[in-house]
């Protein structure tokens, strides 16, 4: 079985201090993987990394394509929820699988606001239909529980249930627990996992 | 791929303020017969430079929208992840700049030579010169715009950066106002191209160089 996402003996360095070093993984369908660290360990940038928008230093790093939700919002302020988030959908060819993601994080009444009105929780409950509407494979979630409250994070861990269940391998970096059964990776400690 | 990016580059820069460039377009060439006088006679012979200059500084001002907003707001790593190049986003955003800057700045080109007393000959030769330079003023604008992307006083500096390397467009595009039958065009022709072509992979690098 392919696995989604490799990581084979990577290295990263950012701003000269060495963040990982050697850090092999592996992630196959169904498969699900909790980065934790303290702030500066370099969990965002393994995100980043997994996501191909950093380059290693050393080693290997083999993907799927990834969808990626992070603190950057990436939707045009001054259009109505639902036509932001079709750009993206109409752009990755998933227009049809729009309405269900927006639905399964409770966005659905939401279509016609701006987007530059929602609140914070609101605009992570948008990053994260991205994802759920991208159909991609591999799910890669920079602290996706920032700013959500218990509905929320209770929809984002049915969403990442059904993902797995269907095939799909999740990332996600958070201070706080996540429901449901994890792998776990601690940075910060000379990381190998 | 690139249509609906650049459907939606058009319109933001359609929704937001598209008549400024020009307005500042035609507010330097009105500035110039104040500045040299009525003279009739001089002001039609340097009437092809100044349309140049007013459009040079005209393509400044947009500079620092065209590409900070978006890196900020995580657009282009999203657009990297929705299998986009970002030489591919670099073009999207070149012809997108384009149509909502060149058709203004044309129209504007229109009351700029009357303004400068340029003859019906003058204006039929600043047009085509114009035309066939703003492609290439709207690829600098990009990359110069991807270069700084994220810098402070990006604005400032984009200028340092874009008039210096605009000036063989300068040069040939103001021969071309001036004589439309001289060879000038054709040179300007090849100068617009030759940024057109090389500015993709100039935006697309640095954009990939500026994340962090």
């Amino acid at each position: 079985m392919k696995p989604l996402l490799r990581f084979e003996a990577v290295t990263l360095r950012r701003g000269g201090r060495l963040l990982f070093e050697g850090l092999d993984l592996k992630l196959g369908p169904g498969e699900a993987l909790h980065v934790t660290g303290p702030n500066g360990s370099g969990k965002t940038s393994l995100i980043r990394l997994a996501a191909g928008l950093l380059r290693a230093e050393a080693g290997r790093v083999e993907r799927t394509a990834p969808a990626l939700s992070d603190e950057a919002l990436a939707l045009d302020r001054e259009l109505p929820l639902a036509k932001a988030l079709r750009f993206w959908a109409r752009l990755g060819g998933t227009a049809g699988k729009l309405d269900a993601a927006m639905a399964a994080m409770g966005l659905a009444h939401l279509a016609d606001v701006p987007v530059r009105l929602l609140s914070s929780g609101q605009a992570k409950r948008a990053t994260l239909a991205r994802v759920a509407a991208s159909g991609a494979k591999l799910w890669l979630l920079d602290e996706p529980l920032n700013g959500l409250d218990a509905d929320g994070i209770g929809r984002l861990e049915a969403l990442v249930e059904r993902h797995r269940a269907s095939g799909g391998a999740v990332v996600a970096a958070s201070h706080g627990p996540l429901g449901g059964d994890w792998e776990r990776l601690e940075l910060g400690q000379g990381a190998t996992a | 791929m690139i249509g609906p990016v650049i459907a939606r580059d058009v319109r933001r820069a359609l929704g937001g303020a598209a008549w400024l460039p020009v307005a500042f377009f035609l507010l330097v060439a009105t500035l110039v017969p104040f500045a040299v006088g009525p003279d009739a006679r001089l002001l039609e012979r340097i009437g092809g430079g100044a349309l140049w200059i007013a459009a040079l500084t005209a393509a400044l001002l947009p500079v620092e929208r065209l590409v900070e907003p978006d890196r900020a707001d995580g657009m282009l790593d999203q657009l990297a992840l929705h299998g986009l190049t970002e030489e591919a986003v670099a073009v999207a955003r070149i012809i997108a700049h384009w149509l909502t800057f060149a058709p203004l700045l044309l129209l504007a080109a229109v009351p700029g030579s009357v303004l400068l007393g340029l003859g019906a000959e003058g204006l039929r030769s600043s047009l085509a010169a114009l035309a066939v330079g703003t492609p290439g003023l709207a690829a600098l604008a990009v990359a110069v715009a991807a270069l700084t992307a994220g810098l402070p006083r990006a604005g400032a500096l984009a200028g340092i950066l874009l008039l210096p390397l605009a000036v063989p467009l300068l040069i040939f595009g103001a021969a071309a106002s001036g004589d439309g039958g001289s060879g000038a065009l054709l040179l300007e022709a090849a100068v617009s191209l030759a940024l057109c072509a090389g500015a993709p992979f100039a935006a697309g690098a640095a954009i990939r160089a500026g994340r962090t």
